[in-house]
């Protein structure tokens, strides 16, 4: 018999709150949270607009001297963690400390700090490069330091496949608990790459909305005839995956339950999804079997859905897989709210998923007018609706031709 | 010994470390009583080497235990 995973915890870091509850208030009414980026000059720049984590502070989560010598995806990462573990109300001692462990991952990594002391090595020379330079930068590093925080000595690496990340490391975790490895995982993505560099990168390969800089709210706008790229966006997605007995045990309050997790490659091209989704077909159909359900059980799927070309390409993946029932289960994509958040998008809409569940509602596809050709199944458009969902799916695709999906279910005995 | 200089390093510590001013004595050992670790002590040379505007080499900085063994140093390579 399986070990039983279930979701005990959740914080989130995002452009649309820093709080689940706020998160899910923003999301449930519409509310998108691109807007200008004031961080730094856009002059110049094709996109002057993202998904900006506002009136954050991270020494509110921790000591200003640790502070100082973490990546800002670090920051997101370790408040979102104690915000699910406090959700959890877990306490990591020495009894269990063995058995939680920690992963996180993260598409780009500790980019910021890379840029600002690249400068100082062009402008100072290396002997005044800091010596915190490498543990900074690094991608694993969210995992390490929450790890360091919480005092989890159980399994700790980081999964990184890009825009898929978020979705992998839940996946991932889920595993862990699954073949006994842990009885506790924190686990989740985080992402801080709204900097110019990145910025221009993603201009040049003319992946990013252009058109929408006046109207920022209008500019991410998945399956829409008028969409014209991807909007940036930052923030972390944390849950607290637990196992089921260790969760019912210590009376926890249980969310929602994993059942199933699949994933699949390209092998096509670096950053163009395969023809007619074929790769993310078969992490669904991989998802759906690790499930052990039909198909026709899902009633909501939580969509890639990033407002590129890519997403006549999920849509013809998910009729692939699900035939007729494509037409009767609901898709959307919260990123046309939140923007896409890179290596943080998967976990932030598990944490979607489960709200939907928890609260029978599901979120909307924002900025739908047109749907384009192609995009003919039901996306929840611009409202959210009311419905009893016991079966979710989530969807998240990276460059590199990763495809990952997570099957979530509303808890019961 | 240079008041100037102890204040300066007082404040460059206070900063670095996050540790209370009082406890920036000349005794104080970086590592076992204002909880430093190695690589915040290699950071801290930078911050003094641009401060005071010199180099310490890396043979010196590994002699460098407390607060007064950095005043003395720049005191006496001044």
């Amino acid at each position: 018999m399986k070990r039983r995973v279930v979701i005990t915890g959740m914080g989130v870091v995002s452009p649309v709150g820093n709080d689940v509850e706020t998160f899910w208030n923003n999301l449930k009414n519409g509310r998108s949270g691109i807007r200008p980026i004031d961080r730094f000059d856009t002059t110049g720049f094709a996109t002057t607009i993202a998904g900006l984590v506002v009136d954050f502070n991270a020494e509110d989560f921790i000591d200003k001297k640790e502070a100082r010598k973490m990546d800002r995806f670090v920051h997101y990462a370790i408040a979102a963690s104690l915000q699910a573990i406090k959700n959890a109300d877990l306490d990591i001692n020495d009894e269990i400390a063995e058995r939680v462990g920690v992963y996180i991952g993260s598409g780009i990594g500790g980019i910021e700090t890379l840029c600002e002391q690249h400068d100082v090595l062009s402008e100072k020379g290396p002997r005044r490069v800091s010596p915190f330079f490498v543990p900074m930068i690094i991608g694993d590093m969210a995992s390490g330091q929450v790890s360091i925080l919480i005092g989890a000595k159980g399994p700790n690496s980081s999964p990184i496949s890009a825009c898929a990340t978020g979705t992998n490391a839940i996946g991932d975790a889920y595993k862990i608990i699954e073949r006994g490895a842990a009885d506790v995982m924190v686990c989740g993505g985080s992402e801080a790459a709204v900097l110019p560099l990145p910025v221009a990168g993603f201009n040049s390969a003319k992946a990013m909305s252009t058109a929408f800089n006046d109207t920022p709210e209008k500019a991410s706008r998945p399956f829409d005839k008028d969409r014209d790229g991807f909007v940036l966006s930052e923030g972390s997605g944390i849950l607290v995956l637990e196992e089921l007995e260790h969760a019912k045990k210590r009376g926890a309050k249980i969310l929602a339950e994993v059942i199933g997790y699949g994933m699949s490659g390209d092998a096509y091209h670096i950053t163009a999804p395969a023809p007619e989704g074929e790769g993310a077909a078969r992490a669904m159909r991989d998802a759906l079997r690790d499930a052990g359900i039909e198909a026709n059980k899902i009633q909501y799927i939580n969509a890639h859905g990033t407002g590129t070309g890519a997403d006549v390409i999920e849509t013809t993946a998910i009729k692939t897989v699900y035939g007729d029932h494509a037409y009767k289960l609901a898709v959307s994509s919260t990123k046309s709210m939140t923007g896409h958040l890179l290596g943080a998008a998967g976990a932030i809409e598990a944490i979607a998923c489960v709200e939907a569940m928890r609260d029978s509602i599901l979120p909307p596809t924002i900025n739908l007018d047109n749907p384009d050709e192609g995009c003919d199944l039901d996306y929840v458009p611009n409202e959210a609706r009311s419905a009893d969902v016991d079966y979710c799916m989530s969807n998240s695709f990276g460059f590199g031709g990763h495809n990952a999906t997570i099957i979530l279910k509303k808890y019961t005995e | 010994m240079s008041v100037e200089i102890l204040e300066k390093v007082k404040n460059i510590v206070v900063d670095r470390l996050g540790v209370e001013a009082n406890d920036v004595t000349l005794e104080a050992s970086f590592k076992e009583d204002l909880g430093a670790d190695s690589l915040d002590v290699v950071e801290l040379v930078m911050e003094l080497e641009d401060e005071f505007d010199m180099e310490i080499s890396d043979e010196d900085a590994e002699k460098i235990n407390t607060v007064g063994d950095v005043v003395n140093y720049i005191s006496s390579h001044k």
